[in-house]
């Protein structure tokens, strides 16, 4: 079994008095790539946010390499940037172009050096296929290409592991597949991965580990074969049920 | 017509006399009127920063002490010095100041004029800016936050390199409004005795009776100044928005039906929004 990178226990979060996510565990190994699948409300982006600290878990621990984060606010940002996240809504900074959008991060955070941040925002942008539009703003590309552009962001930060809010859950149909296949590609070169996603194929045949969540519980979780091809509850069968029918 | 040859001739005779006294009072008034309005801004610009520190359960109690003090200040300070007319702030400040200090140094220390004229507009404009700057910061997308947070920016770094260029981006059109209010506005400073271009044209009435002429020549220079202020705004506005087109270095190769289309930005639309 390859290295722990990140261990999630006892982890609730409640929005007043609405329990989102309840006694959450789970752990993320080098090289996982872990798919979150799940009807909507039932936590799946709630729990991403959370282990981001985008939304402060109410209870629970969030272990990376050992350390519980949740103990000091102090090394939050250094911890984020090590965990990248690809958000639905891109939300690449409308300020600056594409490129800058990839190294503000590595000279800010990181303290790179320009030209070394260049040379690396480069080598991602090219990766996502974004190289000829290193000049644009993000409002004049198209979502598919503002979520590459968003990917290649978080790599430049030359993240631990990369966590995946429903990045494709905003586009239009016909560019989907230019963003899942470049996830598909990051997943073949041994990036760790967390998606939660609604594209089933994808949890099915790039991820190795699937967790199906339902009412802020992890209902059932395994390899793709077994939550896909033999699920044991009965709520992760109608799931399923649902997206077969579809 | 003849009443049009005579207000003319007015005109003539008011420019050839007194031009260089309309001069010297419109550049006095553009002076205030930039000086106080760059002023205000940084002022408003702190304080709509402050405004909008996040606070967290997690703080030490000594932060959360220090913030809520701090925002409670300027929460005042915006209140009273929007809530107050200018010309009684002007009043106010002019006469205040000396009032204690000539108590605490035994003797009469007057304000400068000027001084407390460039004070006054200044502390006036940062109450309107800064409600103007929060708002701006309030009116930009949570998930440019979020993205800054996500890449491990702390909650400068983002304001710094996010949040305020774009809000500065936003709220140009507002920069440019307390511009031009300014220009006009500092004419209440003639009650301090400060000699912008109202107070020029109260002083060439006093001597030769043309009221209505030297009207007419005020609101033209005043016309004159808050137009070419409007267009070198736009100018600066349209600057800051970029080259409506990029050059596409070669051609994409993932994307099969999308990342040929340029497409087009807000300005090229031709929409006003801003």
């Amino acid at each position: 079994m390859s290295e722990q990178i990140l261990k999630i226990s006892h982890l609730s979060k409640s929005f007043g008095k609405n329990e989102v996510l309840k006694d959450i565990d789970f752990s993320v190994n080098k090289g996982d790539v872990t798919s979150i699948i799940g009807a909507s409300g039932s936590g799946k982006s709630t729990l991403l946010r959370c282990i981001n600290l985008l939304e402060t878990p109410s209870s629970g621990e969030i272990i990376y390499h050992g350390k519980n984060i949740l103990e000091s606010t102090k090394g939050i940002p250094e911890y984020r940037s090590h965990v990248g996240m690809v958000f639905q809504s891109f939300n690449l900074f409308n300020n600056m172009t594409v490129l800058q959008n990839c190294m503000v991060g590595q000279t800010k955070v990181l303290k790179r050096k320009k030209s070394e941040a260049k040379e690396i925002a480069l080598k991602y942008l090219e990766k996502v296929g974004m190289l000829p539009y290193i000049d644009a703003k993000p409002r004049q590309i198209s979502g598919g290409q503002k979520q590459r552009v968003a990917i290649a962001r978080a790599l430049a930060m030359n993240p631990e592991i990369l966590l995946f809010d429903e990045p494709t859950s905003a586009l239009d149909p016909e560019m989907v597949g230019e963003v899942l296949q470049v996830m598909k590609q990051l997943a073949d070169e041994g990036m760790t991965m967390l998606v939660v996603t609604h594209e089933m194929a994808f949890a099915r045949d790039v991820s190795n580990h699937v967790v199906y969540m339902n009412d802020g519980i992890i209902c059932e979780e395994g390899t793709p074969d077994e939550v896909f091809g033999n699920p044991q509850k009965q709520e992760t069968k109608d799931f399923l049920a649902r997206f077969r029918n579809e | 017509m003849e009443v049009f040859q005579k207000l003319w001739s007015d005109i003539v005779k008011l420019i050839a006399e007194d031009g260089s006294r309309y001069l010297d009072g419109a550049w006095s008034t553009i002076l205030l009127a930039v000086v106080a309005t760059a002023a205000g801004c940084l002022i408003g610009f702190i304080c709509g920063v402050i405004q909008t520190i996040p606070q967290s359960k997690s703080d030490s109690v000594f932060k959360k002490v220090i913030l809520t003090v701090v925002k409670a200040v300027v929460r005042v300070y915006v209140e009273v010095f929007r809530g107050t007319p200018m010309i009684l702030q002007a009043v106010f400040i002019f006469y205040g100041v000396p009032y204690f200090t000539s108590a605490l140094s035994g003797g009469p220390v007057n304000l400068d004029m000027n001084l407390a004229a460039y004070l006054v507009v200044s502390i006036n404009t940062g109450a309107y800016m800064a409600e103007t700057v929060r708002g701006g910061i309030l009116s930009i997308d949570p998930g440019q936050t979020e993205g800054a947070q996500a890449i491990g920016m702390n909650h400068v770094q983002t304001m710094l390199n996010v949040i305020i260029p774009q809000t500065m981006r936003n709220i140009m059109p507002q920069i440019g409004n307390n511009l031009i209010i300014n220009i006009k506005d500092t004419s209440v400073m003639f009650i301090i005795g400060y000699t912008e271009l109202f107070a020029v044209h109260k002083g060439i009435v006093g001597a030769n009776y043309l009221y209505f002429p030297s009207a007419v020549v005020t609101m033209a220079v005043y016309l004159f100044m808050t137009v070419v202020c409007s267009v070198i705004l736009r100018a600066i506005e349209n600057k800051m928005d970029g080259p409506a087109n990029y050059d596409v270095k070669t051609t994409d190769t993932l994307a099969q039906t999308s990342g040929t289309y340029n497409f087009p930005s807000r300005k090229a639309k031709g929409g006003k929004r801003s």
